[in-house]
């Protein structure tokens, strides 16, 4: 393992048994765990190359008692890292050895429905799915549908800002939660946002979503609902070369049309989906595309004969339009199971998610093809077509001495290579710990400065999540320097009128 | 020392002013002077002229990707995606016309600082949802760049979020990037006529809880118009869908009577009105009421009493209203209604005393205060154009 953590601190680590005291007073009962085996399995997340059991876990479940637990840690120096579903695919819940640990899973109720207001208030450990689950029945359903939904919670994907399949058409979890109620690493709780559009103020809201658990601990979210679309249809379309897939996605939305969905895999995706769950892909060609629409039944039925043509225009070899929805969900299939598919194929794959302009595609595979020769190992990929969300999984076999090792640097150089194409590092999983050492490829030492100032203003002593999205930790004293310029003959020889 | 007006042109001469300001100056940063008539009058601060940032760096429509000047007029912005078939989707509001002047003054940095939307906010999102990218220079007289030239980015804090919005308190923009989306081809606007405010809302809420993809909803009352309530309902999309919502849209509001088609003039005349505000009349002064959707009526009906004239959109959740009684009036029936209340237009005695926005009574005035701080610690953006620095 390559990435280095902050240095556990001794002092806090021999004050353990005083900090699991101090919690039980906060938190009765079992809800408290510092049980060596009973604390594994909060060791990972959804990265697991990394794994390192926490100092000890607690389990809240009412606001006060985040509130309690975070003023006593903030009160006694001692670091706190947030854990929804722990579903991150960028370590985002990565334990700290002398961390506390605040898993968040006991604050599990959906709290109000408003249909009039199309919004839901629920708590943090609400799985994604469970606010649709919540509303289908009146016929409304939560847009952003990250693909682990049955499990990640909203709590999560506000930390992460997750998308999904469909964000390209309905958003990011940001253009869809309304409100937030977060507690603040001294312990103050805060409001952002609230029920109506455009509250007041800075759009602090707007900061917290995507924070990586950096900022402070969601206690309530308010998430906006959306009427369940009349119809939805698809199309599956191969073609003989990725350009070709590539200007389809593009005379697509030159067309005016923005697909619900618009998924794009390679030749070892389709296969290994193929193999895994005889989906009917096309074994012929080196890209398919599934492409969904939906909406007005009417308009599903005249975009769909749009697509189509485009397709067939720029060369497609197989295209198949969904008849009836066992037909959409059979094109899905394959697609959904793509990374179980792929995860056959080798003992162990890594998946990255890189954004590019999508117009760089064909060049970013052409690239990628050439560190898989050069690193020796296997890339399959599966894309977010529509926004230019890359998923290469790349394989390899953990038991093998160094092949971590290589995958890891293979991954990075994919990585570079997005941001040089004009992209950047993460699309929807977030910096965590994995993208961490790579901030500055994409920013200067400046704007990561002002960034860090951000986490100062929320969390001065750098105890909430620390570790993580920043490569290098700087003291907020030392952020809050200002070299203020005095005496300096104001505005010297500058255009003026 | 009398206030000297800057018209940087880079970020080098950008910084350069900042870094050269005397202790306690302050810069007024402004595009095209728009929206001066909101907030205090700033007359000790040096006006900071945004239009030399003006101009196209980098337009791929293919890629939904759109690169600007922060100076560059909206009107210059919208002409070029529409000859492209795309459009801004938040509805930019230009607020020259609010204050008697011709629109298409306004910058896009102005209007995306101001983090205003239209009537299509309602369905598509505001200036802060299709924002992707900014270039800056920071109270701090550094460059800060942030978000990225792509749709979908987790990169690292959002900070153009906190950006739309900000009123130029944290940093002046000098380049966006903005998500643009297709221009639907066909619009209609259906209208249901002599609803009551309450009536009104619950149109528009079973409206927007259809499958029609109703794009805008707004209500218009009988004393604004030719003597008859109408309730508007926007329909966009390709000639089958439009025609197919509306079939959707009869079904769902049968309990309210037919809806009826607007013709193209009509529709243009009713919506431009939700832009200038002109029904409300020129002399009153202007307040934008922001409330969930369902709480508009009991706004309204508290204020109306008074005298007030006002027109919803955003389904019930925007209120304008003409008001020229006492504002606490105004403020104290938006907390009650769950939002908040600025004050857009009033001659400069009541500006000078009741500040533009919501006075905030709890909530996260020290973290807004900190945050502040650390984009621009001397405060060099704070003009006490909205009241005192926090």
């Amino acid at each position: 393992m390559s990435l280095r953590m902050p240095e556990p601190d001794t002092a806090i680590l021999r004050r353990r048994p005083d900090i699991v005291r101090a919690l039980r007073a906060i938190v009765p009962g079992d809800s408290v765990i510092d049980d060596v085996d009973a604390l594994r399995p909060y060791e990972s997340d959804g990265l697991t190359a990394y794994r390192q059991p926490p100092m000890v876990v607690v389990l809240p479940e009412t606001t006060a008692q985040v509130s309690a637990i975070l003023a006593w840690c903030h009160a006694e120096g001692v670091k706190v890292v947030p854990r929804g579903s722990g579903t991150s695919l960028s370590g985002g819940a990565l334990p700290l050895a002398d961390a506390v640990l605040v898993g968040m899973a006991k604050f599990n109720r959906v709290l109000g429905i408003d249909y009039a207001d199309r919004l839901v208030v629920v708590q943090p450990g609400v799985t994604n799915l469970a606010v649709t689950r919540a509303v289908e029945e009146r016929g409304f359903y939560y847009a952003p549908d990250p693909s682990s939904q049955i499990a990640c919670s909203i709590g999560g994907n506000v930390a992460e800002n997750s998308g999904g399949v469909h964000c390209l058409k309905y958003g990011l979890t940001t253009n869809n939660v309304l409100g937030v109620e977060i507690v603040l690493m001294d312990g103050e709780v805060v409001r952002l946002g609230g029920r109506q559009l455009d509250p007041a103020g800075l759009d602090l809201l707007g900061l917290v979503v995507g924070s990586e658990g950096l900022l402070g601990i969601v206690t309530e979210v308010t998430v906006r609902i959306l009427p369940r679309p009349e119809g939805a249809r698809a199309l599956l379309i191969g073609f003989p070369d990725v350009e070709g897939a590539g200007k389809c996605v593009a005379d697509v939305i030159a067309a005016g049309i923005i697909p619900a969905g618009m998924e794009m895999m390679d030749r070892p995706a389709i296969h290994a989906a193929e193999a895994f769950v005889k989906a009917g892909y096309p074994l012929d060609v080196e890209a398919l595309l599934v492409v969904e629409l939906d909406g007005v039944s009417a308009e599903c039925d005249h975009l769909i004969e749009k697509v189509a043509a485009i397709a067939r225009a720029d060369g497609s070899t197989t295209l198949r339009l969904s008849r009836d929805e066992a037909e959409r969900t059979a094109f899905w299939a394959g697609r959904k199971a793509a990374f179980p598919a792929i995860g056959r194929l080798a003992p162990d794959y890594y998946c990255m998610d890189g954004t590019i302009p999508r117009r760089r595609l064909p060049e970013m595979l052409e690239h990628m093809r050439a560190l898989s020769r050069r690193y020796g190992l296997d890339v399959a990929n599966v894309f977010h077509a529509g926004d230019g969300n890359l998923h290469p999984l790349i394989l390899y076999d953990a038991n093998i001495p160094g092949e971590l090792d290589r995958a890891e640097a293979f991954g990075d150089d994919i990585l570079r290579h997005c941001v040089a194409l004009g992209g950047v590092l993460t699309g929807e999983h977030g910096v965590g710990v994995e993208k961490r050492d790579l901030m500055p490829v994409m920013f200067s030492e400046i704007d990561l400065r002002q960034q860090q100032r951000l986490k100062c203003a929320f969390d001065p002593k750098s105890l909430l999540n620390p570790g993580k999205m920043f490569p290098t930790l700087h003291r907020c004293a030392e952020l809050g320097r200002l070299h203020v310029h005095q005496g300096a003959t104001p505005f010297p020889d500058l255009p003026r009128f | 020392m009398m206030p000297v007006p800057l018209r940087p042109t880079s970020s080098d001469e950008l910084i350069d002013i900042v870094r050269a300001l005397g202790r306690g100056q302050r810069l007024a940063i402004h595009g095209g002077r728009s929206k001066a008539g909101i907030g205090c009058d700033t007359p000790d601060a040096v006006p900071l002229d945004m239009t030399g940032f003006a101009g196209i760096v980098d337009y791929d429509p293919a890629e939904l990707v759109l690169t600007v000047g922060a100076g560059t007029p909206l009107a210059e912005v919208e002409a070029l995606v529409r000859s492209e078939n795309q459009m801004l989707a938040f509805d930019p509001f230009d607020h020259a016309p609010v204050f008697g002047r011709a629109a298409g003054r306004a910058t896009i940095g102005g209007v995306v600082a101001a983090g205003v939307a239209g009537s299509c906010r309602l369905s598509c999102g505001s200036a802060r949802d299709h924002l992707l990218g900014i270039r800056t220079v920071s109270g701090r007289g550094e460059p800060l760049v942030a978000g990225a030239r792509v749709v979908k980015n987790v990169t690292g804090y959002d900070l153009p979020k906190l950006a739309a919005g900000s009123w130029g308190r944290l940093f002046a923009m000098t380049e966006l990037t903005l998500k643009v989306l297709p221009r639907p081809p066909v619009q209609a606007t259906l209208v249901l006529p002599g609803l009551d405010p309450e009536r009104a809302a619950a149109a528009m809420a079973l409206a927007m809880g259809s499958p029609a993809e109703v794009a805008a909803a707004a209500h218009r009352p009988a004393e604004l118009g030719d003597g008859t309530a109408l309730t508007a309902l926007l329909l966009r999309g390709f000639g089958p869908s439009v025609t197919a919502k509306r079939a959707i849209l009869d079904r769902h509001l049968s309990d309210f009577g037919p809806t009826v088609l607007l013709d193209g003039g009509e529709a243009d005349i009713f919506w431009d009105g939700l832009r200038t505000l002109a029904p409300l009349g020129d002399d009153l002064p202007l307040w934008r009421v922001n409330v969930p959707p369902s709480r508009g009526p009991a706004v309204i009906a508290s204020l109306g009493a008074q005298g007030a004239q006002w027109m919803f959109d955003w389904a019930g959740g925007l209120i304008w209203l003409g008001f020229d009684g006492d504002p606490a009036l105004v403020r104290a029936a938006a907390a009650q209604g769950g939002g908040h209340a600025t004050l857009i237009r009033g001659p400069a005695s009541l500006r000078a005393q009741v500040p533009a926005f919501h006075p905030v009574a709890s909530g996260p005035t020290a973290l807004e205060a900190r945050i502040r701080r650390a984009f621009d610690p001397a405060g060099i953006f704070e003009t006490g154009r909205f009241g005192g620095a926090t």
